[in-house]
């Protein structure tokens, strides 16, 4: 196949201290056609035995049936490498709950691609991740619900996870298989920061994200369990300033605030269809691993007669909000718009009823205030019991036997 | 050849005797699309500026920055003492970013 991609150079800023640019498009003028993604996420399948309340899967979730298969999967690999994609992120569900992991791995090296593992790890023995190793993986990244592991597990809904990362993370490290931790932050265990990153050191990662939670699909059922208080946040943030320079050159620090708290949105996505995409467990091309919540947009997959690289430059859905166009007021004479493109658009959809709507976390939109004081006071008074991620919908966490 | 040394002693503090080699999980390889180097490393990917790639094509953890100095010297025709001050700026940025780490000769 011959994809039909205008060649487009981002223009680069260089830093001039260390040479360095993140190769993102910067400087692009937004009507510039959309060059290939340089990573693209691959969500392999939604089968995972743990049951986060925050998971970023879709309610509604997709049967193992449904998913591609090994050849499907390759081709979708050989196509993306071909086109200028860079790097690959593993990612599910759990993505090693699919039994052709290491082969797929294997091909994406094969494809010179570099491949990332999103992984809860629980699933993995050693002997499999060394053959993830000699697969060529080139990263793996280990989910942690927290640094106490009666917390942990239980965040996670599945005995002794919080154990066995450990100890997958000790493989990883044996294995020289670089390791980011990636810690999903709430109001449940936002106060373990300091003790997450010792840990992260401790295990000898190299980086750790620290991801607020973000508030659709299943995290958006348990907000009111999740939602941090503004001491908390403020906290956290002083926490990881401190921590960025006891840690230069140790451990790199990702730290994503919630937006709820914010003036301004997130340039969520780097902007809608600009810098990303994500294919589903059956196939589906998604701006955003979120993108199925907005119910109105149609989403087409591989299995259709579309090149990937058709579908990510033409298809109705990645061109509805791209670019600017689209913005009603007040974005659409917002000095911001090329700046944050107007936030996130789930966001819009599930706090407003529609993706066209300003993005609630921007202090410009109709419905911030009313957003912000939601979250305020869920955050004081919010009930602490989850809703278990599953298969069937969710199902509420038990009463607690201690009374904590 | 690759060691795994315990975090807080990764990091490295760039003198001329330094030998830097790419950090786990950080690639150098030459973007055919783009007809560009990138530097490929978790979650992202950078672009090295011409200078960038010619000093990171020389980071194989034997040699020492004195010695890519004068490489680089010959190179671009320029005093080797100038050279060495700006690489270890250089690369004491790009150690600090988590790319670079210490050859592990001393």
């Amino acid at each position: 196949m011959s994809p039909t991609l205008d060649q487009h150079h981002p223009q680069i800023e260089f830093d001039p201290n260390d040479g360095l640019a993140l190769l993102e498009g910067k400087g692009q003028p937004v009507t510039a056609k959309y060059g290939i993604p340089l990573a693209v996420l691959i969500e392999l399948t939604h089968k995972c035995p743990l049951q986060c309340p925050y998971c970023s899967n879709p309610v509604e979730m997709e049967r193992a049936r449904n998913e591609l298969t090994t050849q499907e999967w390759k081709r979708v690999l050989d196509e993306l490498a071909d086109i200028g994609v860079l790097q690959v992120h593993f990612s599910g569900g759990e993505p090693t709950a699919r039994k052709d992991i290491v082969e797929l791995v294997q091909h994406a090296t094969d494809c010179d691609l570099y491949t990332n593992l999103i992984t809860s790890a629980v699933l993995l023995n050693r002997e499999k991740l060394a053959q993830l190793a000699d697969a060529g993986l080139s990263h793996i990244q280990i989910s942690f619900q927290g640094s106490d592991a009666t917390k942990a597990d239980r965040v996670a809904g599945f005995r002794n996870a919080h154990a066995k990362k450990h100890e997958v993370a000790r493989w990883a490290r044996e294995l020289d298989l670089p390791l980011t931790v990636n810690a999903v932050m709430h109001r449940q265990n936002l106060d373990q920061l300091e003790d997450i990153i010792a840990m992260a050191v401790d295990m000898d990662a190299d980086r750790i994200e620290v991801a607020n939670v973000q508030y659709y699909g299943w995290a958006l059922k348990n907000r009111a369990a999740l939602m941090p208080t503004i001491a908390q946040i403020d906290r956290a943030t002083q926490v990881v300033e401190d921590a960025r320079e006891r840690l230069k050159g140790i451990l790199d620090i990702d730290f994503v605030i919630p937006d709820y708290y914010a003036e301004r949105p997130k340039k969520c996505m780097g902007g809608w269809g600009r810098q990303f995409f994500n294919i589903t467990p059956s196939g589906k091309v998604l701006p955003c691993h979120a993108a199925e919540t907005i119910t109105e947009l149609d989403f087409l997959s591989v299995r259709s007669n579309h090149s990937i690289a058709w579908i990510w430059q033409n298809s109705d859905a990645f061109n509805r909000y791209r670019g600017t166009g689209w913005m009603p007021e007040p974005c659409q004479s917002c000095a911001f718009k090329e700046i944050d493109f107007g936030g996130c658009r789930c966001q819009a959809f599930a706090l407003t009823g529609s993706a066209d709507n300003t993005d609630p976390a921007c202090a410009l939109s109709p419905y911030h205030s009313a957003t912000f004081k939601t979250a305020e006071t869920e955050a004081e008074t919010g009930a602490t019991r989850f809703i278990y991620r599953n298969f069937a919908g969710g199902t509420l966490e038990a009463e607690p036997q201690d009374g904590k | 050849m690759i060691q795994t040394a315990p975090a807080s002693l990764r990091r490295m503090l760039a003198t001329s005797q330094s030998a830097p080699r790419l950090a786990r999980g950080v690639k150098l390889r030459h973007d055919e699309t783009r007809d560009r180097w990138v530097l490929l490393v978790p979650e992202r990917v950078l672009a090295p500026d011409d200078i960038a790639v010619a000093i990171l094509k020389l980071c194989d953890g034997n040699r020492t920055i004195a010695e890519m100095a004068e490489t680089l010297a010959e190179q671009y025709s320029a005093p080797a003492d100038q050279i060495t001050a700006d690489v270890i700026e250089m690369i004491q940025d790009l150690a600090n970013s988590g790319f670079l780490i210490d050859g592990g000769k001393s």
